[in-house]
């Protein structure tokens, strides 16, 4: 089953195609092993829309998120962000697609662990092209108090947070999260949700969020079941919930 | 600041104990390449200002006897700028309280005035004056070793008769840089005297009123030297002329050239070591810091960092680490250039030192330290930087290990779970750690070039003092003379054995090569003058033929049963073409060595000796010294205990000072090594030996682990350094051959011992440091996070 011609167009008034994939294959050596990540994937995703990628670990969801974000590349099929097409694109080519148009967020954080809160967040603001102040970003996130902390004196909600800002301070077209509450208690975890909703809601920033956490798809557009390397399911949510009203 | 300059900064700080061992190797490789080569700059610079300054000659000729008159004649030759004639006679000097023999060289100076050429550098007291006929000037070298100043006097024996002269200068020479003795082998400054006197008291002390026996030239721009030597030898044949030759042939500048070399030599191949393994410690150094941050990498490319930025980001890291290297580097290599400089140029006796450092030197040592830390960099962040960043984000897969090749010989069961460990990591990356093994073995065996010479030289000393010159005493005439005078010497008491010996100097030609040496005449069977072969083994003279130093062979490219043209360059100087019957193993001089009647036969002379080796009881030293002294027809006399002291002096002044600071800065290299491959291994593992220790193991069962592996890659690698140092030393003895001395290979086994005592030393100081590390280790950063 596919996720092809979607019969609605999730937020009604922008219904453009942002991501458009076809056929997405992806094997990996894994030392002596091989894994068949992605067995013919078909996705497309519109702009302003958040979407949850829901699925067991294995299923493949995190391989898709880093082909879509230009970190990893597809053995076979094709994808496209908008006009530009991301399989035959060079090095140097991704490389510009992630610093202008995504924004990532990890589920460990990947904060650099010599540089403060603030700092981490410029990082990414001196190289982009229309940033917002890397102190604004932190305040998007409720941490102006904690811009001075370096990583190690931070929660792992805080670091989460730090890390939103990071993704969302360059302004990007789409934010991409993986498992972005799946090292934080449920609490900690609606904090980090609310904020990803909030940049979704005011900048209008193509979201998507993978989980293995069937609560977060509350919150969604519409929510993608991943298995075996397959799209088994797409649900428009016809209402979404605010996060902290979910609970897991 | 930007925030990726801050990254770099903060942690440069936090591996600042990294950082720090790698500058040191940079540091010593920089150092030792300004030092070499300023010195040797700073040599070639003094000699050549010194040799302008004090006009030293452009070609020298000695003869008997001719009228001054012949001067003009000399003058008149085409090529021929400047001629300056001059008296020049051996003499023996007579110090109170001094009871060795002493040579000194009478050197004639214009009553008047400077002389032409060949001025003297005048450090104290004035030239001779006119009309004071016992004044002389004194070479400082010999002055300073026995406290004299202008004002002493001193006793010659000239011509037999006993004379005080009185010293009223101190001076220096571009003739006499390097001053050996007629028939010497080793510079002798306290036994060998230069004295300056005027034209005519010395005319009339040796019998050569109105004229000559030394011309000294400078040549017309353009002239041919070759075709100049020709012509004056032709016209000084008539007057006994020894045959004319260039300033590479004169003794002190052809040694001084020799030694510049062999300093050549030191000053390139201890810098293309050092060099070559800083260069290899940095590279793997750097390659594994930058796989270690391959997860921030992977988060950089993540945000739009492009390879370059992240390239640039890596390299300026380095690049810092490298400037304090170089900028300790240069510091330490003046300071040490300086030194060194001041050493040589007091022992070539030269006036002055003109140290320069050159840019280029400069340069170039940045240069390449820089060059090698950029290649290590972009190497080991290309490799990082290739991997899409998704992957390189994800736990690296488990790695592939499997049963060691100790356990596949089934001897599993002798091994403990950690042992086990152990060797199959050490088997899992066999570069890895063939690469880290390597780079101990580098060091180990840069620490035996800075010491092997020693023993070396030791051997050198027994072969050429001990087994080949075995004479006490060697003493030479004025004149060739009849055997007879050997009973007078046999008769002095503490005498026990005389033998005779025939000097010629000649030139000896073979194809286009020649080379101005000497031929000893010795008794077949002689007891005191031994030649030997490759094996040590005493050569018997033949009857007919020449034996030649194996050294003298190389240079002219003889081989035995190749016949050789020798040039006599005394007497009636006969040419006669003589096979080479043999080769000799010599570690000192130049020489060749024929029976003593057929080197009389060669010259067209009866049983004629030039002089005579004594073995004597040493009791009666200095009696016969005394004895010698007071014979007239005794010119020169040799000691041979004397020429060993100072044999090992000269080595001690030259290599030896620059082998002790190679071995300082070769155990530096050695624990930057074994340190940086300790540390970075604790990196590597530190999230396995951390979960370990959750598990309930020791501090000491992990640290078996990580400091196991050290050792155990340690005491392979020193071995394999034996065989690394065995090599850099026979690279080093093939290129530090010069015709004043040949190092042996000759490595004891406390050279040996030495080495392996500074890598065990770094491998338990770099053990110690990362044990106090290993307590350190965060255990609950391990529950928490993944690896």
């Amino acid at each position: 089953m596919s996720a092809d011609k979607p019969a609605i167009s999730p937020v009604g008034t922008e219904n453009q195609v942002v991501f458009s994939a076809r056929g997405l294959t992806k094997i990996y050596q894994m030392g002596e092993v091989q894994v068949h990540a992605l067995r013919g994937v078909d996705l497309d995703l519109y702009a302003g829309e958040l979407v949850v990628m829901l699925g067991p670990s294995g299923s493949g969801k995190s391989t898709l998120l880093n082909i879509l974000g230009g970190l990893d590349t597809a053995s076979a099929g094709q994808v496209r962000y908008r006009d530009q097409d991301l399989t035959t694109a060079s090095d140097r080519a991704l490389t510009e697609y992630r610093r202008y148009h995504v924004g990532f967020v990890f589920q460990f954080y990947n904060l650099i662990a010599s540089l403060t809160a603030l700092e981490n967040v410029a990082v990414v603001t001196e190289i982009a092209d229309q940033p917002m102040r890397a102190a604004d970003a932190l305040a998007l996130v409720g941490l102006s108090e904690r811009e001075n902390h370096f990583p190690a004196q931070l929660s792992g909600g805080e670091q989460q947070r730090v890390a939103i800002a990071r993704a969302i301070a360059k302004n990007p077209e789409v934010l991409l999260c993986d498992e972005p509450t799946g090292a934080l208690d449920s609490a900690t975890g609606i904090l980090v949700l609310e904020a990803l909703e909030r940049v979704n809601r005011e900048l209008g920033t193509t979201t998507a969020i993978i989980t293995h956490n069937a609560g977060i798809a509350a919150m969604a557009d519409r929510v993608f079941q991943l298995a075996d390397g397959r799209i088994t399911r797409v649900r428009v949510n016809a209402e979404k919930l605010a996060p902290n009203t979910l609970s897991w | 600041m930007r925030a990726l300059t801050k990254k770099l900064w903060r942690e440069l700080w936090q591996m600042r104990g990294q950082a720090l061992a790698i500058a040191l190797v940079i540091l010593s490789g920089v150092a030792i390449f300004v030092m070499s080569l300023s010195t040797l700059d700073s040599l070639y610079l003094t000699r050549q200002s010194y040799y302008q300054e004090y006009r030293f000659a452009e070609l020298f000729a000695e003869l008997k006897r001719a009228p001054n008159g012949l001067q003009a004649r000399i003058r008149d030759l085409p090529g021929v700028d400047q001629v300056e004639t001059r008296v020049v006679a051996l003499v023996k000097l007579d110090l109170p309280g001094f009871a060795d023999p002493v040579t000194g060289k009478l050197v004639s100076l214009p009553d008047r005035g400077e002389p032409l050429q060949n001025r003297l550098y005048l450090r104290h007291g004035r030239l001779v004056a006119p009309g004071r006929n016992n004044e002389v000037v004194v070479n400082e070298a010999f002055a300073n070793l026995h406290g004299l100043a202008p004002g002493d006097s001193l006793a010659a024996i000239i011509n037999g008769k006993r004379q005080t002269l009185t010293i009223v200068g101190i001076a220096l020479s571009p003739e006499y840089i390097y001053q050996l003795a007629p028939g010497a082998t080793v510079p002798d400054f306290k036994r060998f005297a230069i004295l300056w006197m005027a034209r005519t008291p010395l005319e009339s002390a040796y019998d050569m009123q109105g004229a000559f026996n030394d011309v000294l030239l400078r040549l017309a721009h353009g002239a041919d030297r070759e075709t100049v030597i020709t012509r004056l030898d032709r016209l000084l044949e008539r007057y006994g002329g020894r045959g004319a030759y260039a300033r590479k042939d004169q003794v002190s500048h052809h040694f001084l050239n020799e030694e510049l070399r062999q300093l050549r030599t030191l000053a390139t191949a201890f810098p293309v070591i050092f060099f070559s393994v800083a260069a290899f410690l940095l590279n793997i150094v750097i390659s594994r810091i930058i796989a270690l941050q391959r997860e921030e990498i992977a988060s950089l490319k993540a945000f739009g960092y492009s390879n370059l930025a992240i390239g640039l980001h890596y390299i300026q890291l380095v690049l810092v680490i490298v400037a304090f290297g170089v900028a300790g580097g240069l510091l330490c290599g003046v300071w040490l250039g300086q030194g060194l400089s001041e050493i040589y140029i007091g022992f070539y006796r030269f006036p002055y030192l003109q140290y320069v450092l050159q840019p280029g030197v400069m340069l170039s040592a940045a240069l390449i330290s820089v060059v090698v830390a950029v290649l290590g960099t972009l190497y080991a962040i290309r490799r990082a930087a290739l991997m899409p960043p998704a992957q390189a984000m994800r736990p690296e897969p488990p790695a592939v290990y499997r049963a060691a090749l100790v356990e596949r010989l089934g001897l599993q069961r002798w091994l403990s779970q950690p042992t086990r460990m152990i060797t199959r990591n050490i088997e899992r990356r066999p570069l890895k750690s063939a690469l880290s093994m390597l780079g101990i073995a580098a060091a180990c065996g840069v620490m035996m070039v800075g010491n092997f010479q020693g023993d070396a030289i030791d051997y050198m000393v027994d072969v050429q003092f001990n087994r080949s010159q075995r004479e006490d005493i060697a003493l030479s005439f004025t004149e060739p003379t009849s055997k007879r005078a050997l009973y007078s010497l046999r008769t002095l008491p503490g005498v026990e054995y005389v033998e005779g010996a025939r000097t010629v100097p000649v030139r000896i030609r073979f194809e286009n090569r020649s080379y101005r040496t000497v031929i000893y005449g010795s008794e077949p069977d002689s007891q005191l003058s031994r030649v030997l072969d490759s094996e040590l083994r005493p050569v018997v003279l033949p009857d007919e033929g020449v034996v030649i130093n194996d050294h003298l062979g190389r240079t002219l490219g003889v081989r035995p049963g190749d016949q050789i043209i020798l040039e006599v360059l005394e007497g009636s100087r006969p040419i006669k073409p003589v096979v080479v019957a043999a080769i000799a193993k010599q570690y000192l001089g130049m020489g060749a060595y024929m029976q003593r009647r057929a080197l009389n036969r060669l010259m067209q002379e009866g049983d004629v000796i030039s002089g005579a080796y004594l073995a004597v009881d040493s009791d009666y030293q200095d009696r016969i010294y005394a004895e010698l002294r007071d014979m007239p027809r005794v010119v020169g006399t040799r000691v041979r205990s004397i020429a060993v002291k100072n044999f090992y002096a000269i080595l001690a002044e030259t290599i030896l000072f620059f082998t002790f600071i190679t071995t300082v800065l070769g155990a530096t290299i050695a624990f930057g090594v074994v340190y940086n491959t300790a540390r970075i291994a604790l990196a590597e593992r530190g999230h396995e030996l951390a979960s370990l220790r959750v598990l309930g193991f020791s501090r000491g069962e992990i640290a078996y682990i990580l400091l196991g592996e050290l050792a155990l890659l340690t005491l392979v690698a020193i071995p394999l350094g034996f065989l690394v140092g065995r090599g850099l030393c026979a690279y080093l003895v093939a290129r530090l051959q010069t015709d004043l001395y040949r190092v042996p290979l000759v490595l004891e086994p406390d050279t040996y011992a030495f080495a392996a005592l500074v890598v065990l030393l770094s491998a338990t100081v770099s053990g110690v440091m990362i044990w106090r590390q290993l307590g350190r280790l965060d255990l609950l950063a391990v529950l928490k996070t993944r690896e």
